[in-house]
Order: structure tokens, then C-alpha cells, then sequence
């Protein structure tokens, strides 16, 4: 076959890394190219330099140096027995097309990770070996998240982390029975393993950093990890439990849920119906309440239905409320921060508005309206100088009349 | 403010003209602003107006600033009032000075108003700053770079890096530090239609207004841009909304991919259902008894095996089985008798279960391919193995009689059946003697096919045969182990 042009390569191994969801480029340490040789700088936020029609960021140029693979994960475009078109970068080409799409102003920096080639350990090699011409030969100061491979070697992941601001490992499935059977190939074990290697890394070198000036960083914006919704039989509640583990145990900055998307030249053992999009946004909800709302995984899971899942006609915050209707209503001038983030459409930004506002005057539903986004979301919930809706609160058909009306939610429902 | 005193230094009637030289001067009009505020000029009595304004309106107003008592009062401005009203100064909205005043005015005597967020100047301050913020992080990610080469003065061609931009409010300049940080190492131009800024490695500049067509038209890097672009595009799911808000139309015109948006969501639905059937799954439920999946087999053609001329070959045994063997696919005499191990293999295969005292009529014996692959050679019909991606599709009726027979014990033979049950490819010689545990709680022995016995000669085939019916005997003991009264 003919050599493939760096144009063909580009268009196989980016669509081969458009199932992994995470392109976020924030919370890493800053820097700038000020007083360097080459380009670059993060400054905290992320940006998202484009979106697709699919609703995604587009922040880094997110590819994968190679889609050969000698590991046969079901769920994987990429997998062995697949037949998909294959392709490989060298390390300089991968270099080349991120310095040039980041002089471009195109991308925040590259997210680059992997077939598995030869072995484990050839390939982590190969990975770092882009990392390490982009931050020595050009000084590239931009943002770098590598993904590293569980049994490669320790040392060949401290090197990951010294180059990269963000390494993750993917859990891809909530147990490990389902790993074992669409996996068969990864071990949890070891995956874990890994996860707990780089959080120590991490931990080791923040403190370092605090007593040497000049100590190296090491992942400056943590690691991350993903799994895959809805691949498995694993409900909502085995996820969020498995979410919350994971932020715990391994201190994880972000962990990312993936709806299981149809790839081509899928393998028979998935699942035939690929679950709505909607209930990926669900756990992101679910994420959001644990990490921000000061919900335990006891309470996101009080808020499942009888068959372990989310509801999908409501956010999960509400579904909470609903089943716990005593709770309610709260006085927004008197309720405590707590108590105000657990009541339905008030964001953190509009309790701490709420706060700071109710210092210097006794609210009114008015005032409220004027704090969050949707006034009608929240009456139900709250009292206010001139509010109490105890007509509402007790209203059996509550649910109906908070559910957004039934509107097509995806384009292709399955 | 108290009335006699506020009122002091301020001829009554007066109205007090303040004309800013640039439209995001903050400086200017924090200076200008303190003064007002030191002779207790009403909000009301001034009119700020900036370069273009409508200046003619307040033709007869009073140009010269009021001259504060001395020594002058303090005034004062909460640390978060100034950080806002910094911002807020760059929107482009006329009134926002008027507001920024009024909001100074009232701080003098509530130093913590800005804390009254249901304050409609408030309000209104965070909405103008929230704006501002929102146009220079879109500035930051939309900002296109082209590629230009110019010639120093030595005569060598250097890269230049040139933008247009049109943002939405007075951002340019606040911003220049956001590039000059990024790009510190390139020569680079960012031309807007609010002034343009020039960045040599070393010095940044500012220059005039300009057109877009001072800007290069195209960068042959775009066109990978744009693969990079249409690639990474997942097309099962199109959410063209969450694209929109936050990259508006508006702003379409200046991104180089965007021209491909119209054509990657039409084109969409129609690559999503070629992902689905370039998997060739039938999104069918399985049926659910023997007699039925018997039946559907001979219909499959979910893989080229299914389209040979061959039979489907169903499994066959008692439904309550404890024992189930899975072997690889039929051969020649199993196609025609349209039934499982009934060819050489399988009358090795009833000897050697004989001979461990395993009952094959207490037995469910199946295969993990359900047709026959071979190619032809003369009159013959070779044999040929099935490919991994065969076994992989037909895995899924394999589940389905698991499913129904519900055996305590599977015994595969050979590769291709314990990679129908574990999904990844083991060497025999390593997953043999041992169980593994199978997801439905059962567990899974391996040993080889007997048709491997068949193909060897000699020592090497007693020694096989000894390790075969060694597993065959383990497998015995496991089963009664298994089935044994209460456990």
C-alpha cells in the first residue's frame, strides 16, 4: 500500500480518538513563553477553540499516535479484530501538526494517546517521546494531557507526568465484570494499580514544590479517567458509586462518562441499543452534585429509581427533592448555604448571590427571579417575604408540572 | 448624601460635559470621575461621551471640571467595584459610564453595595462585565492565525502570523497581553475593525483600525484544520444547539471550519446509520427459546460465513444440561447431517467422554461458529478456521443458548470456542486444567479440539491424548463436585 499522506493519517487517527470525551484544557498550572524560546501558555481557565455540531469543545488536538493494537476490547473502534483503516504517526509528525495548529491559534495544546504497539512499554516510550521533543527541543509551553498505558513501566509514566500537565488512565468499564468481559484483554487490578501510582507521584511532588522552589512538576492538572455508559448492564448507581471511589481513592480531577456510541464494525457481544445521551448528562449531574452540592453518593443514589437508574425526564436534583418533599420549603433568607444548594434550580453562583444579597435586604420572589435563572423552577421549593407555596408543595402532580415538557432530546432516539 | 454640605462646590443648574479620549480609557475616567465625586456632582448632572459620541446633544454643557475643596475628601470604591467597573468599561454600551458613576456615587454611602446583587445597577454592572468577559474569552479561542512570509531587512523571509478578528466590544487592547504571553516567540498582527496590534518578539504595537481585507485570505494548514475538524466530529451525536451557544453564527464567518457545518450535520444521520450497519448487527432481540434460535440461524448473515453453501447447525442435548461443549464449527459431515459431532472429531470426541464417564446424552454439545466455513479444493470442501471477528459476531447466539440452557459447567475445545466464551484469544496449553470463572457464575474449562488429536501422529499424539483425557476426568470431578447434593 501506498505510504499514507500526513493529511490521510490525520483524518484516521483523529476520528479513531473521538470516542474518548475529554478534551478539557483547564486547572493547570500557569506559564507563558515570556522569557522562553518557544510558544505557549496556560492560564488557569481552559478554552475551547472550536465546537463540532456534536456539541463537544474542541481545545486540543486530540489524536492518537497510532490505532494499531494488539489488545481486542469489544467496545473499541480500535480494537484487533476490527477492520477499520489503520495508521501510524512518527513522534516528529505529531509534533510538527501541534506546533503548527498551536502557532495557528487553532488549539490549546495536544491530547495524545495510543494503540497498544509491540507492547506496552514501546509504546508509553513512544508517547513520551512526543511529549519530550515538544518541551525540549521547542520549549512548547502549551497544554500536553497524555494518556498512559496501566502496565507500562513506573518510570516511564514519571516521565509522563514530568512532561505532560494532565495524565489519565481510562477505567472504561464501572465493574469489573464488565472489563472482564468487554475487556478481556485490561485488568482492573492493574489499571488501578497504575491510577494509584500517579496519585502518588502527584502528591509527592506538590510537596516538594512547596519546599523547593525549583522541584519538578509532575501533573500539574491531576489525572483524569473515563468510563464507558451503558456498554455493561451497570446501572446508574453502580456508576456514580464506582465515580465516587475513584474521586476518593485516587483523587481524581475529573472522571468523564461516555455514552457507548455505535463505532463501526462493532463486535457482537455489545449491547444492541445504544443508551440515550441524555442519561450521560445525568451522571454529569449526579458528578456535579457530589463534587459541588454537597451531596454524599448515599444521596445521589436515593435519588435513582427501583431499577438503580436516574430518571431521565428530570435532573437528578430535583428527582432528590421530590422524594424528600418534607425538606422543602426553605426560606431563603434564613436557610443556610447547605440547605439552599439542595433546592432545585438554584446554582452555587445564585446562593451565593442569595447570601451576599439577603445581608442588605429581606428578599422577595422578585429579588429571587432577579438572582437565578428561572424563578419557576424554584417557587415550589422556597419562601420568600411575599411566597409560600404551600398549594404547590403538596400537589401529587408536582413532578409532571416541573418536567420539562417532552421534547425530542436527540435527534436519533434509539 | 446629606443636602448642604454635598451640595457645596456645585453651581446649582450646572451640567458637566466629560469627553473620554478612547472609548476603553477606565483611567481616564476613574481620574475624571474622583473630582466629580470629591465637588458631589449628582449622577444626574453629568454626561459622559466618548469618541463618535453624540456629543452635539450636550452642546451647551460645561466642559471645565470643578475644582474639589481642599483638602479633598477621600473616595471611596470597594475593590470589587473597581474590578467590575474595569471591565465593564470595555462594552460597548454608551450608558455604561453613567452607570459606572452611579454606582460610585452610591458607594460613598454604602461601601457594600456591591454585595446587594438584587441591586438593579448591580445587576446590570455584572451583566456588562459578564458580556466583556464572554468577548475576550471568545477572542482568545477564535483568534485564526495565517501565515504570511515577509522579508526583513536583511532580506530573509520570516513567518508572520496574521489575524482579523471583530469582536463585539472594546477588548482589543486588554487583550493584547493574552497573545503577547501566548506567542511571546513569533511575529504575529491581530487586526480588528477597532484597532489593530502588532507583536515583533519584542515590541507590541498599536495600530489603526483595519479592513479584512488587510488580512491574508487563506493558509494551506487550514485544510488539515479542517479534516481535523470533520474528524473529530462524532456523528452519532449531533447536538447542534450546545454548538450554537457557544459558537454563535456570528462568528462563523471568521472561522475557517466553520464552512463545514451546513454539510457535517445533514450529512450526519445518514454516517451514523452506515457506522450501525458497517457492523452488520441486526438491532433484533434474540429469541428466546432453542427451537426458535434453532430456528433463526439458518437466516443469519451477519457474517460472510453465513452467505457459503452451507447448513446452520443448532446444538443439541437436554435443555437442563449441567454440561455444555462448545467446539468450533461444523465440518463437512456436520453440514450435511445438519447436526453437531457427528464427523470424525466427534466420534473421538464420544470415546473419549466414554472413557471418562462423561454420559453425552446428559450433555448439550454446540459450536461456537454455527456454519461451516471452507473453501473449495477439487470435490472437496476444506475445512477452514473462522476469523476472530466471525467467532466475535457469533458469539451472540452461543449467549443465547448459554442463556437458556443455563449450564453449572462449559468445556470448550480448542481456540476458537474459548474465544467464543472469553472474548480474547488464550494458548490452550496455558488455560488448560484449571476453571475460570464465567460471568453467569458458571465456570469454564479448556482442553483442546479432538480433531488436533486427530491431525498428530506418534508420541506426540499419545501425549496429547493423555492431557486430553486428563482434562476430560478433571472436568468429571469438577461436575460432580458441582452437582453434588447441597452445593
Amino acid at each position: 500500500m501506498a505510504e499514507m499522506t500526513l493529511m490521510q493519517k490525520l483524518e484516521v487517527l483523529a476520528d479513531a480518538a473521538k470516542y474518548d470525551a475529554s478534551c478539557a484544557s483547564s486547572g493547570t498550572a500557569r506559564k507563558n513563553s515570556l522569557g522562553g524560546k518557544g510558544i505557549g501558555s496556560t492560564e488557569g481557565m481552559g478554552i475551547c477553540h472550536a465546537y463540532a455540531p456534536d456539541g463537544r469543545c474542541i481545545s486540543l488536538l486530540k489524536i492518537l499516535l497510532t490505532n494499531h493494537c494488539i489488545f481486542d476490547c469489544h467496545y473499541c473502534i480500535n480494537r484487533k479484530s476490527s477492520n477499520v483503516r489503520r495508521a501510524r504517526f512518527t513522534p516528529q509528525e505529531v509534533v510538527d501538526l501541534t506546533l503548527s495548529f498551536y502557532r495557528r491559534n487553532y488549539i490549546e495544546g495536544l491530547f495524545l494517546s495510543s494503540g497498544i504497539v509491540k507492547s506496552s512499554n514501546h509504546t508509553m516510550e513512544q508517547l513520551v517521546e512526543v511529549a519530550r521533543i515538544l518541551r525540549e527541543e521547542h520549549d512548547f509551553r502549551g497544554y500536553i494531557h497524555l494518556k498512559t498505558i496501566p502496565d507500562a513501566d513506573a518510570e516511564l509514566v514519571h516521565q509522563a507526568g514530568l512532561y505532560a500537565d494532565r495524565v489519565s488512565i481510562n477505567v472504561e468499564l464501572p465493574t469489573d465484570a464488565g472489563l472482564t468481559r468487554l475487556a478481556p484483554d485490561k485488568d482492573a487490578r492493574q489499571i488501578e494499580g497504575a491510577m494509584g501510582g500517579v496519585r502518588m507521584a502527584i502528591a509527592q511532588a506538590k510537596d516538594e514544590k512547596k519546599r523547593f522552589r525549583n522541584a519538578p512538576r509532575f501533573a500539574p492538572a491531576g489525572q483524569s479517567t473515563q468510563m464507558i455508559v451503558g456498554a455493561d448492564g451497570a446501572s446508574d448507581a453502580d456508576i456514580v458509586g464506582k465515580a465516587s471511589r475513584l474521586y476518593d481513592g485516587f483523587k481524581l480531577r475529573r472522571v468523564y462518562y461516555s455514552a457507548f456510541s455505535p463505532i463501526p464494525d462493532a463486535s457482537a457481544v455489545l449491547p444492541l441499543k445504544r443508551p440515550p445521551l441524555v442519561r450521560e448528562h445525568r451522571l454529569y449531574q449526579s458528578d456535579w452534585l457530589m463534587r459541588f452540592y454537597g451531596f454524599s453518593p448515599r444521596e445521589v443514589m436515593q435519588a435513582t429509581g427501583e431499577d438503580g437508574n436516574l430518571p431521565l425526564d428530570i435532573d437528578p436534583k430535583l428527582a432528590w427533592a421530590l422524594k424528600f418533599r418534607d425538606q422543602f420549603p426553605l426560606d431563603v433568607n434564613r436557610a443556610t448555604r447547605e440547605q439552599l444548594l439542595r433546592v432545585p434550580g438554584l446554582g452555587v453562583h445564585a446562593v451565593n448571590r442569595i447570601i451576599a444579597s439577603r445581608r442588605h435586604r429581606s428578599l422577595r420572589l422578585q429579588d429571587v427571579g432577579r438572582l437565578t435563572a428561572s424563578i419557576s423552577k424554584v417557587r415550589p421549593f422556597i419562601c420568600t417575604v411575599d411566597w409560600r407555596p404551600t398549594a404547590l408543595a403538596d400537589r401529587a402532580d408536582l413532578r409532571a408540572l416541573l418536567a420539562p415538557k417532552s421534547e425530542q432530546l436527540e435527534l436519533f432516539a434509539a | 448624601m446629606s443636602s448642604a454640605r454635598s451640595l457645596r462646590n456645585v453651581k446649582l443648574g450646572t451640567y458637566y460635559v466629560v469627553q473620554l479620549p478612547e472609548p476603553d480609557d477606565f483611567d481616564f475616567w476613574r481620574e475624571r470621575a474622583r473630582i466629580m465625586v470629591q465637588c458631589d456632582v449628582p449622577p444626574d448632572r453629568i454626561a459622559w461621551i466618548e469618541p463618535g459620541g453624540s456629543g452635539d446633544l450636550f452642546a451647551h454643557g460645561d466642559r471645565r471640571l470643578p475644582v474639589p475643596a481642599d483638602p479633598a475628601r477621600p473616595v471611596r470604591a470597594s475593590r470589587r467595584f473597581l474590578a467590575l467597573a474595569k471591565n465593564a468599561a470595555l462594552h460597548s454600551d454608551p450608558d455604561r459610564w453613567a452607570l459606572l458613576y452611579r454606582l460610585l456615587w452610591r458607594h460613598q454611602n454604602n461601601g457594600r453595595i456591591m454585595e446587594d446583587k438584587a441591586d438593579c445597577d448591580v445587576a446590570r454592572l455584572e451583566a456588562l462585565d459578564k458580556a466583556v468577559r464572554r468577548d475576550s474569552h471568545k477572542m482568545h479561542a477564535f483568534v485564526r492565525f495565517r501565515m504570511v512570509e515577509v522579508d526583513d531587512a536583511a532580506g530573509t523571509p520570516q513567518e508572520h502570523y496574521v489575524a482579523w478578528f471583530e469582536p463585539e466590544h472594546h477588548i482589543v487592547r486588554a487583550n493584547a497581553g493574552f497573545f503577547m504571553r501566548r506567542f511571546a516567540n513569533m511575529r504575529w498582527s491581530i487586526l480588528t475593525p477597532r484597532g489593530s496590534l502588532h507583536w515583533d518578539g519584542e515590541v507590541m504595537r498599536e495600530g489603526p483600525p483595519a479592513l479584512r481585507a488587510d488580512a491574508p485570505a487563506g493558509d494551506p494548514v487550514e485544510d488539515l484544520w479542517r479534516r481535523y475538524y470533520a474528524s473529530i466530529f462524532n456523528p452519532a451525536r449531533l447536538k447542534v444547539g450546545a454548538m450554537l451557544k457557544e459558537m454563535p453564527r456570528r462568528y462563523w464567518k471568521n472561522l475557517p471550519e466553520a464552512a463545514l457545518i451546513p454539510e457535517l450535520v445533514a450529512g450526519a444521520q445518514g454516517r451514523e446509520a452506515q457506522m450501525v450497519e458497517a457492523g452488520a448487527l441486526a438491532f433484533e432481540a434474540r429469541p428466546d427459546s432453542l427451537e426458535e434460535i434453532g430456528k433463526a440461524i439458518h437466516a443469519c448473515r451477519k457474517c460472510p460465513i453465513g452467505l457459503l453453501d452451507n447448513t446452520a447447525v443448532m446444538g443439541e442435548g437436554p435443555r437442563d444440561a449441567p454440561l455444555m461443549i462448545v467446539g468450533e464449527q461444523p465440518g463437512d459431515k456436520e453440514d450435511l447431517a445438519g447436526r453437531p459431532f457427528v464427523g470424525p472429531a466427534g466420534q473421538l470426541l464420544d470415546l473419549h467422554l466414554e472413557k471418562a464417564g462423561i454420559p453425552r446424552d446428559r450433555t448439550y454439545v454446540t459450536n461456537a461458529v454455527k456454519h461451516f466455513k471452507y473453501v473449495h479444493r477439487g470435490k472437496f470442501r476444506l475445512h477452514q478456521s473462522p476469523a476472530a471477528k466471525e467467532i466475535d459476531t457469533c458469539r451472540w447466539w452461543l449467549e443465547g443458548e448459554r442463556a437458556l440452557v443455563r449450564p453449572r459447567l462449559v468445556l470448550a475445545l480448542g481456540a476458537s470456542a474459548a474465544r467464543a466464551l472469553l472474548g480474547k484469544t488464550v494458548s490452550i496449553s496455558r488455560a488448560r486444567g484449571r476453571p475460570q470463572p464465567l460471568d453467569d457464575g458458571s465456570e469454564l474449562w479448556v482442553t483442546a479440539h479432538p480433531s488436533y488429536l486427530l491431525r498428530l501422529e506418534g508420541e506426540a499424539r499419545e501425549a496429547q491424548t493423555r492431557l486430553f483425557d486428563a482434562d476430560l476426568s478433571a472436568v468429571r470431578a469438577r461436575l460432580e463436585e458441582l452437582c453434588a447434593p447441597g452445593s
